[in-house]
């Protein structure tokens, strides 16, 4: 292979690295729109709690002088999902449920002070400084030609693969097999139905949101560990880039978010490549134009009818 | 009853417990290259127990809560105020009042209030601007800011690198302003609106990453500097004249004396905003005002009606950008410095919540909370490192209790019941 092409992997590599975690997070936005059409504002500051909390787990068990590293990585992603889960439920709960039926933009100007909120507690709780974690997971397969270009694969980049494969194979088997899973289907199909079919409508969109902030948390320990910094502002852009992801997708499509995670990551990945870095976002927003512009409903959404 | 609340209290509390342990009652310190966690201090464990004290006892006693506030009297401000016929034959007299009190007041208060109130001018009128986009059209536009930045920039590009003054740049800041929010309203505003939120969101992290990145032109992070002050007639404001120029207190014959600049910038920005002002009451009563509110509240019946709704929100967010537009040029010129730190996303919450709390759609009501917003942090200097989470805070609890704003906008209407 030429140098060229060996550097276009590389690219590749990475971008489907961040992509995957792109579509963790995208999963919250196009499940919670997918059910009550709302864009969650919060969920990007929830996947930056996830981050914090895994931060903590591990730099706790670190210094109480724990060394198995997997069972201190399990441990930390038990305790951030279980606590991003209760921020996503109680957000809700108190931001969003008492708004339910109200005007299209109430809920939305309410998820954007949630947002904030969240974002200045982190502040004043952990500061506003970058916090580092010395990398934990180290190591890489090497392969391509040495004279040329090496391409490598870190073991951390095929951990958030391996982990991201598995969230999304049990995603897809409890929104299609379990009872739960069909519940929440049919509450996007139509709420009043469900409702009247003596499903409890409240609990599967509370169901919906821990689900989301739970894959923003695994999010936020895998991105984490992988950048090795975190501070309270990174939900922000994140979430954004995530929302793209669940637009590009189609939004309320699940495989939609999936593969507009992707396709943004790897995008990103070129653009810093051949292009100066700075200008990655300027690129996935203005794919995110052109995506509405030409294809309103996302690569994989169903076209949306207008009912009165 | 009392049982019944005695376990969602205590399940409320477990649940503030269980946000709050980790993310309050440890904090990450870094050491060297490594991170370390240090318990929290007495003043944080606090806080905790107090939160949760809070939300045990308030859920605890929620029936005899809600059942005191339904008790409290609520003002009636119908009665008090007087009738209608009253109250239309005093308004003249009263905008008269106001109009002259805006312009005489400078010139009895200290120079720092003066420079306050030019601010909270600057936010009335983006409260005003933005004003039409969400309160009259019902879009939510996230990246209000960037158009500010336009404006701002605008400016300040013109004037350095062709010497262009304050009086010609302002309507062009406007136009440019303008021109941008046609560019992305044209294939945006087709769409539904949540999309417009995120992808006016978008829009505004573009323009500050172009603005921080674009180094040879803006200036990059370290922003313009050294940007001119508007003149009055081509006189100057500075003490000393530049080539050619004369400046203000040598043509009056007076002293020299710096609050002069500043009562002048006062000056223009109540001018700018009675302008704007008069633009706005206009338009609502046009047809293509009554086409923004009737499209907000009915989407359907507006095109079954006939209105072009591409061309209406399209007008609507036109007329928000170049008002945005017009106040980024004279923050411009007023600062005589800009940078793109002053155009980051807050500022475009700010100016949200600017209209929420006033009312969606109230001018008055956008006006007093533009006051409110900006006074308030000023008296509350020692309360800084909360705002931003009391700003929140209060924007959930708005959309919560009231969602129409403190002055709701008021408008003889029938509905079918």
């Amino acid at each position: 292979m030429s140098e060229a092409s060996l550097y276009f992997l590389q690219q590749l590599i990475n971008g489907l690295t961040i992509g995957s975690t792109y579509a963790l997070i995208a999963i919250g936005y196009t499940m919670v729109y997918g059910i009550i059409g709302m864009i969650n504002f919060a969920h990007g500051e929830i996947y930056m709690i996830g981050s914090y909390i895994s931060f903590i787990v591990i730099a706790g068990l670190l210094g109480m002088g724990m060394v198995a590293l997997p069972v201190i990585l399990i441990i930390a992603l038990v305790i951030a999902v279980f606590i991003a889960s209760t921020y996503g439920w109680a957000v809700e709960r108190v931001a969003y449920r008492p708004l339910r039926g109200s005007n299209r933009l109430i809920p939305l100007i309410s998820a954007i002070g949630m947002s904030i909120f969240l974002q200045n507690y982190v502040v004043l709780a952990q500061g506003s400084r970058d916090v580092a974690l010395a990398p934990q997971i180290s190591g890489s397969w090497t392969f391509g030609d040495p004279q040329l270009f090496e391409v490598s694969l870190s073991y951390m980049q095929l951990i958030i693969w391996a982990v991201t494969l598995v969230c999304m194979t049990a995603l897809t088997l409890f929104i299609s097999r379990s009872r739960m899973g069909r519940a929440c289907r049919a509450c996007s199909e139509d709420q009043g139905m469900t409702n009247l079919l003596g499903i409890d409508t409240n609990r599967t969109i509370a169901m919906t949101f821990i689900i989301g902030a739970a894959l923003a948390a695994v999010a936020g320990l895998l991105l984490g560990l992988y950048y090795g910094v975190v501070n309270p502002f990174v939900g922000f852009i994140a979430g954004l880039k995530a929302f793209t992801a669940a637009v590009l997708g189609g939004i309320g499509s699940i495989p939609g978010a999936m593969l507009g995670g992707l396709i943004l990551g790897v995008t990103e990945a070129l653009t810093s490549a051949y292009f100066p870095s700075e200008y990655k976002d300027v690129v996935s927003f203005g794919l995110l134009i052109l995506i509405l512009l030409f294809r309103p409903s996302g690569l994989l959404g169903k076209p949306e009818v207008e009912k009165v | 009853m009392m049982r019944q609340n005695f376990y969602t209290a205590f399940f409320a509390a477990g649940i503030t417990l269980i946000l709050t342990c980790l993310m309050v009652g440890v904090k990450l310190t870094s050491e060297g290259t490594e991170l370390r966690v240090v318990g929290a201090t007495a003043a944080q464990w606090t806080w905790i127990f107090g939160g949760i004290a809070i939300v045990f006892l308030s859920q605890l006693f929620r029936d005899q809560i809600s059942a005191a506030t339904a008790g409290i009297p609520r003002p009636n401000l119908e009665a008090i105020l007087p009738a209608e016929s009253v109250r239309s034959r005093l308004k003249p007299w009263l905008i008269a009042m106001v109009i002259v009190g805006l312009f005489i007041w400078p010139f009895m208060v200290s120079r720092g209030s003066v420079d306050l109130a030019t601010l909270t001018l600057i936010y009335i009128m983006l409260g005003l601007g933005l004003n039409i986009v969400v309160g009259l059209a019902g879009l939510l536009d996230l990246g209000y800011v960037a158009f500010y930045a336009i404006g701002a920039y605008t400016y300040a590009l013109l004037s350095n690198y062709f010497g262009l003054s304050f009086w010609i740049c302002l309507p062009i800041a406007a136009l440019m302003a303008a021109l941008f929010g046609f560019v992305l309203g044209f294939p945006v505003l087709r769409l539904r609106g949540d999309y417009l939120a995120i992808v006016t969101l978008g829009f505004g992290e573009i323009i500050r990453i172009l603005l921080n990145n674009w180094t040879s032109i803006t200036g990059g992070p370290n922003g313009i500097s050294g940007i001119e002050k508007p003149t009055l007639f081509g006189l100057e404001f500075n003490r000393r004249a530049s080539d050619g120029g004369t400046t203000f207190h040598d043509f009056m014959g007076i002293d020299y004396s710096s609050s002069y600049k500043v009562i002048f910038l006062y000056l223009i920005a109540v001018v700018l905003v009675l302008a704007v002002l008069y633009v706005i009451n206009r338009l609502m009563r046009m047809p293509v005002g009554r086409a923004w509110e009737a499209l907000r509240e009915d989407e359907i019946a507006c095109r079954s009606l006939g209105l072009n709704r591409t061309v209406i929100k399209l007008s609507a967010f036109t007329i928000g950008a170049s008002t945005a537009g017009f106040a980024g040029c004279f923050f411009a010129a007023r600062q005589g410095f800009i940078s793109p730190e002053s155009f980051i996303f807050i500022e475009s919450a700010i100016i949200l919540a600017i209209v929420v709390l006033g009312g969606m759609g109230s001018q008055l009501g956008v006006i007093l909370a533009a006051i409110v917003m900006t006074i308030l942090p000023e008296l509350a200097r020692e309360f800084q490192e909360y705002r931003m989470l009391l700003f929140g805070l209060l924007m959930v609890l708005m959309m919560r209790w009231r969602p129409q704003g403190l002055l709701p906008s008021k408008r003889p209407h029938m509905e079918l019941k």
